[in-house]
């Protein structure tokens, strides 16, 4: 607990030590490195897979499937690996960067727990290329607890031997999909794979394989320290633990919060975010990422913030980035740049996908510079129908991964809640032929 | 990590990378289980040595991983950081995703084409910068964000952004490291840092330790 009262797992050590978070020296004389002692020496792996299962957290990547779960879908063939999502690239999210930054010990202490868990002696954390300085954070991290004996072989004479590689992307958010990074730490193409089989079964080096988020793994020190049934005691029950939420756009204070979820919307974006710059009011928020379908004030501000309320409500927390929009947002031209941004992500391998996000990217151009059609608004949908039919959320796959289907979101937002704009956007055009 | 021994044609094939790269690159094949995987830090390995993806480059890092040329070329052509043309000394990337537009970006981007006098997407002719608008890099509560040979500085307005391409044009540091450019050009971070470091690129490949261009400020 902090001092305000809120429960924090993973910001708490930072927000006390504002200079010296990340080194091994202020981790150690914080507690760190106890639940490596716990968990290697006392509990064994059994007890520690057990802990994190009961645990019930759900994965922080934004598929939100239960971690302890997926780690018993783990299969017995050796050798396995364990790897870990740092290739946080979807539009808005930035909560890992603080993570890895700030706290990295947090997370190797995890690495080596769930590695230990799990029964695999090779981990690799896979940072996005433009993260240097996090990934140079982390790299010092790994090398000051293999000097203390935490990574290596028979770790503090538990017999336990581990090995973690820090891996640098360059550049393409498609590799955030657990298997397209699969491919692209095999030195391939970051082109997601079909599933099944799923990682847990083939995944690196065809190798049964877990992948968990950043976020996810740096919670499992204070899970083994604490007990998993104290974890699973905050918050509501399927949304168990605190949750990264990252706050951006139009809010005064923009930044990442550790919240417990369950509070309302309303309570997240004027209480904690400070609410909009003075005379502005909310015109809509992306509530989980650029993936996720919008929400309005006019029907979505109580709604809570967990998990399944958001997926009850048609969009889903996802990410957990929170991307606010006052009323002096030209709310076309955002559903342009958001579309524009999965146009150029597409890897190219399924043609709803390509074609698909490449054709609403150039019909957002033709209305934004003028030359809109009244005919474009059912254009724009159609093609959002052909990549996911129906246009529901979740959506309906045509590809092999949910990128061609996030694109239709921002698109059925608009229409949904700004039709009546992009009409009148179009008309005005017209009219001024 | 294990230790690795290059082959006579493995060694013939780096003889013109210097030193350093030479041992990266032997590190680097020794933090895998299977060579193939090296192949994007012996890219970034490459770009160190040659400025970017060469013809050549690929043709090392292929002997290096057991792969043809065409391979070790299908996986740069597939990541937008294996450049493929040769960059100025500073590659100027703006975000201009959507929270960084909401923020106002695109005149961010507009302010550091006109001041460097070099277009999104393309390298000035003296070869001082390349400039680039990029997807989102993650810093969206300090939004706008700008990078320079990829360290990051957050709360960029345009007049800090042509204020930076000058200091880069005048001759700039030779470490560029974001804490310093944070200090000088920057606003609202998405964090507090808690403590200035002085590592930083002096090239544009991302500046990491065991393979990138990670070098202590003076």
């Amino acid at each position: 607990m902090s001092t305000d009262g809120q429960v924090k797992i993973l910001t708490a050590r930072m927000e006390a030590n504002r200079t010296d978070s990340h080194t091994i020296e202020r981790y150690e004389a914080t507690g760190g490195y106890t639940a490596l002692r716990k968990g290697l020496l006392e509990l064994g792996p059994e007890k520690v897979g057990a802990e994190v299962k009961a645990s019930n957290i759900r994965g922080r990547g934004g598929a939100n499937f239960p971690a302890g779960v997926k780690w018993g879908f783990l299969a017995a063939a050796r050798p396995a690996y364990l790897v870990v999502n740092g290739d946080e690239s979807e539009p808005g999210t930035f909560k890992d960067r603080q993570l890895l930054e700030r706290d990295p010990h947090q997370l190797v202490e995890g690495v080596i727990l769930t590695s230990f868990a799990v029964g695999v002696n090779h981990a690799f954390i896979y940072i996005r290329g433009e993260y240097p300085k996090p990934a140079r954070r982390l790299q010092h991290a790994v090398d000051d607890a293999y000097q203390k004996g935490y990574i290596g072989k028979d770790i503090l004479g538990s017999g336990f031997d581990l090995e973690i590689t820090v891996h640098l992307g360059a550049g393409a958010y498609i590799c955030g999909e657990e298997s397209a990074l699969l491919n692209s730490l095999e030195g391939r193409r970051g082109e997601p794979r079909l599933k099944p089989p799923f990682p847990a079964i083939e995944g690196l080096y065809a190798k049964p394989t877990i992948v968990n988020n950043v976020e996810t793994i740096s919670n499992v020190p204070w899970i083994i320290n604490n007990g998993g049934l104290a974890y699973a005691g905050i918050g509501p029950e399927k949304s168990a633990g605190t949750r990264m939420l990252s706050l951006s756009g139009h809010v005064n204070n923009p930044g990442n919060y550790e919240i417990v979820m369950g509070m309302s919307w309303r309570d997240l974006i004027f209480d904690i975010g400070g609410g909009m710059a003075e005379g502005r009011e909310l015109k809509a928020w992306i509530p989980g990422g650029s993936s996720a379908p919008w929400f309005v004030p006019a029907e979505h501000l109580d709604t809570p913030v967990t998990i399944d309320d958001v997926a009850q409500h048609g969009s889903m927390l996802g990410s957990g980035a929170v991307i606010v929009m006052d009323d002096s947002t030209d709310v076309i031209a955002a559903a342009h740049r958001i579309v524009r941004f999965y146009a150029h992500e597409s890897c190219g391998q399924c043609t709803p996908c390509r074609e698909g996000t490449t054709w609403l990217e150039r019909i957002f151009n033709r209305i934004l510079s003028g030359r809109g059609r009244p005919s474009d608004i059912d254009l724009l949908l159609d093609v959002s129908d052909g990549i996911s039919p129906g246009l529901g959320w979740p959506p309906v796959m045509t590809t092999i991964c949910p990128l061609g289907p996030s694109a239709t979101a921002p698109v059925v937002s608009l229409m949904k809640y700004f039709r009546a704009e992009v009409e009148a956007r179009i008309a005005r055009e017209v009219a001024h032929g | 990590m294990k230790e690795v021994t290059l082959s006579p044609a493995e060694l013939e094939a780096i003889r013109d990378w210097n030193e350093d790269s030479r041992r990266l690159a032997r590190e680097v094949l020794g933090k895998y289980p299977d060579r193939r995987s090296a192949v994007m830090p012996l890219l970034y390995i490459s770009m160190i040595e040659n400025g970017y993806v060469t013809a050549a480059g690929m043709k090392s890092v292929g002997v290096l991983t057991g792969l043809t040329g065409a391979q070790v070329q299908s996986v740069a052509s597939f990541y937008t950081m294996y450049k493929r043309e040769a960059l100025g000394d500073y590659l100027v990337s703006v975000c201009t995703s959507i929270s960084c537009f909401l923020q106002g970006a695109d005149d961010v981007l507009t302010a550091v084409e006109d001041e460097s006098g070099v277009p999104d997407g393309e390298t000035g002719e003296d070869g001082k910068f390349s400039v680039e608008h990029i997807e989102c890099n993650g810093a969206c509560a300090g939004a706008p964000v700008v990078l320079v040979n990829y360290e990051m500085i957050e709360g960029v307005t345009p007049d800090k952004a042509r204020e930076l391409v000058n200091w880069l044009r005048d001759g700039g540091p030779d470490v560029i490291s974001t804490d310093e450019m944070q200090r000088l050009f920057g606003g609202q971070r998405s964090f507090d840092w808690g403590v200035e470091e002085p590592e930083g690129a002096f090239l544009p490949v991302p500046a990491f330790g065991p393979y990138g261009s990670a070098k202590e400020a003076e």
